[in-house]
């Protein structure tokens, strides 16, 4: 039970920080925000990547549907619906704003169904090349939507996201899917990671347990995309490029694939830093060539990965995690051993 | 007809557990099993030998859905299986092990036993998420379950160790644990004495005889060591090339013609190529 109570906590927290928000610098709300965000679609690309181990690198696009159906709402209804519940105020805010993430999560999760399908009978290489061609569909598609405003970007998107919000569904994503890969039903993702042949002859349904992957995966992408949206106010669709996706993976792989309490770290860390790097141009002391290293992220990304890859494969955290079983199954281990 | 009424007291002669009918595998223009037949009653223990590359993984592959036949017919206590996808002829009661040893490698022993009680798991996945009274007890009763099969054959100490970490005789053991906690009616055994010393292939030997009378159920062996076959089976199916060549029990076998020619064969067969 403790880990339903370590929920209802955060939630609790989160919404005690809401109430904080107010007094905090707007500056630093937003980069809290962006971490929520990040910890969301970290945290739902390792069920996919991490735990049932099927490379996908279409988070993107999937936070892109949920993103634009979400704003697409609330922008269109928004006014209409707020009023009829008697102006805006918190709770009809919220009244529209949950709802309005769930469809963006559902038409996510919905993308995820007709992309996972097909082409989960890919592996490997060939499911990272169709899922990074979903996105970029996606991507077009949006330019080409003029109700969502075509290349021009969606604007005037309410900005409902706030710490609450941000922070209480973090915690539920977070929650979810632990507690589903935590479970006996949830070994079933592991071992389509570690041997999909070995896994059928023990009766797992492998497509079953990788298009539920999917789906789970993508519907919280698409929620995180709509707190995306109504974070910025405004959406195109340029701010869904591979690079993003590649940002997600980076999280992951830092974490560490299938470390869930390594991942939700790296999320922290990754948009720190992020954020860090733009003030290294008032660093007086720093080298020139240091600074342009920081201000072309694509490339300083791609040494960390590279870095980690050959020093530290398993991510910054490997298997370590906060679970009381590991820990004192290493004890056992210890202790038979000495005996 | 009720299943009950298929499972004979005694003899497979007249309701096999496993009927193989006329089955053939073509992979492009390589037959790698021509018309195989065979049968396996409820509690035989069968041996399927042949040199290298006559065909016997395939056989395998083939009763555990990994291939479907390109023609023939395969039925599982009464009901055809071929075409089937490997979880679904697991889930009637088919598990195996593999030639080379496939644990879930990042798994502990523990949860590479666990996962395999997933296909007889009454409660849904969304109750993981509320983790209400059916879940906890049902997990707490494969917990159980894990921790006895584990028992029996001698694991639980090592519940906790990574399964990669185990000596290699205990990985070929957890292996056949894993099978076996799927609950099923017929282990097939794909080479369990491969690389095993000859303590150990004794060790085995006495170790499958145990599974088939603890557990009741039938078992397939593949394997290449002559001593294993002929010390434990009581039927074996002689593959050469992928075409059956002999059947019958160990001292048939042993001196059946073909059979000797199929294995030392180079030379007694060298003057008519």
């Amino acid at each position: 039970m403790n880990r339903q109570i370590a929920l209802l906590l955060t939630i609790a927290l989160a919404a005690g920080a809401a109430m904080l928000a107010g007094r905090m610098d707007a500056y630093y709300v937003r980069i809290l925000t962006f971490i929520g965000i990040n910890v969301i679609l970290g945290v739902s690309l390792n069920l996919i990547n991490g735990h049932t181990g099927q490379f996908s690198l279409g988070h993107a696009g999937f936070m892109a549907v949920g993103g634009y159906m979400a704003a697409w709402i609330t922008v269109n209804f928004g006014v209409g619906f707020t009023a009829a519940l008697g102006g805006p105020s918190w709770w009809s805010e919220a009244a529209l704003f949950l709802p309005a993430l769930l469809a963006g999560g559902i038409a996510a999760a919905i993308a995820g169904l007709v992309v996972g399908v097909p082409s989960l009978r890919l592996k490997g290489d060939y499911l990272a090349i169709i899922t990074l061609g979903f996105g970029e569909i996606i991507r077009v598609l949006l330019q080409n939507i003029d109700a969502v405003g075509g290349p021009r970007g969606l604007a005037g998107i309410p900005s409902y996201t706030n710490l609450f919000w941000t922070f209480a569904l973090a915690a539920v994503t977070i929650y979810v899917i632990s507690s589903l890969v935590d479970s006996t039903y949830g070994r079933g993702f592991l071992t389509v990671r570690d041997d999909e042949v070995a896994a059928g002859a023990m009766g797992i349904d492998t497509t079953r347990y990788k298009v539920v992957a999917f789906v789970i995966g993508a519907f919280f992408a698409g929620v995180a995309g709509g707190l995306y949206a109504h974070s910025t106010s405004y959406l195109t669709p340029e701010g869904f490029t591979f690079q993003k996706t590649v940002e997600i993976v980076i999280v992951v792989i830092l974490g560490g694939m299938g470390n869930n309490f390594g991942v939700t770290v790296a999320a922290v860390l990754v948009t720190v830093i992020l954020e860090a790097l733009r003030f290294v141009n008032d660093i007086s002391w720093l080298p020139e060539w240091a600074k342009d290293l920081a201000r072309n992220r694509t490339m300083l990304f791609s040494l960390v990965l590279i870095a980690l890859m050959l020093a530290r494969p398993q991510g910054l955290f490997g298997t370590w995690n906060l679970s009381r079983r590991r820990r004192t199954g290493r004890e056992e281990i210890a202790s038979a051993q000495r005996a | 007809m009720p299943l009950a009424t298929q499972v004979p007291a005694n003899g497979h002669a007249d309701a096999p557990l496993l009927a193989l009918q006329d089955c053939t595998v073509r992979f492009g223009g390589l037959t790698a099993v021509k018309e195989f037949s065979a049968s396996i009653g409820p509690r035989d223990l069968v041996g399927l030998i042949g040199p290298n590359g006559a065909g016997k993984t395939t056989c395998f592959n083939l009763i555990t859905g990994v291939y479907a036949p390109t023609s023939g017919a395969i039925t599982f206590a009464g009901r055809p299986i071929q075409g089937d996808k490997p979880h679904r002829i697991a889930a009637l009661g088919i598990s195996r092990t593999f030639q080379n040893i496939r644990l879930f490698g990042s798994l502990s022993v523990f949860d590479n036993v666990r996962a395999s009680f997933n296909l007889r798991r009454r409660t849904s996945p969304a109750s993981a998420l509320l983790r209400g009274r059916a879940f906890r007890s049902e997990e707490k009763e494969i917990e159980d379950r894990t921790m006895e099969i584990l028992e029996i054959f001698h694991l639980h100490r090592q519940r906790d160790a990574d399964c990669r970490s185990l000596a290699y005789g205990d990985q070929r053991r957890l292996e056949i644990v894993r099978a076996l906690a799927t609950q099923p009616r017929l282990l097939l055994l794909d080479e369990p004495a491969a690389g095993m010393n000859p303590t150990e292939k004794d060790e085995l030997m006495r170790l499958i005889r145990f599974v088939r009378d603890k557990f009741q159920i039938a078992v397939l062996l593949v394997e290449h060591d002559m001593k294993v076959v002929m010390g434990i089976c009581e039927h074996i199916h002689v593959l050469d090339h992928g075409h059956k060549i002999a059947e019958g029990n160990p001292v048939e076998i042993c001196r059946n013609p073909k059979v000797i020619e199929a294995y030392l064969g180079d030379e007694a067969g060298a003057g008519k190529n």
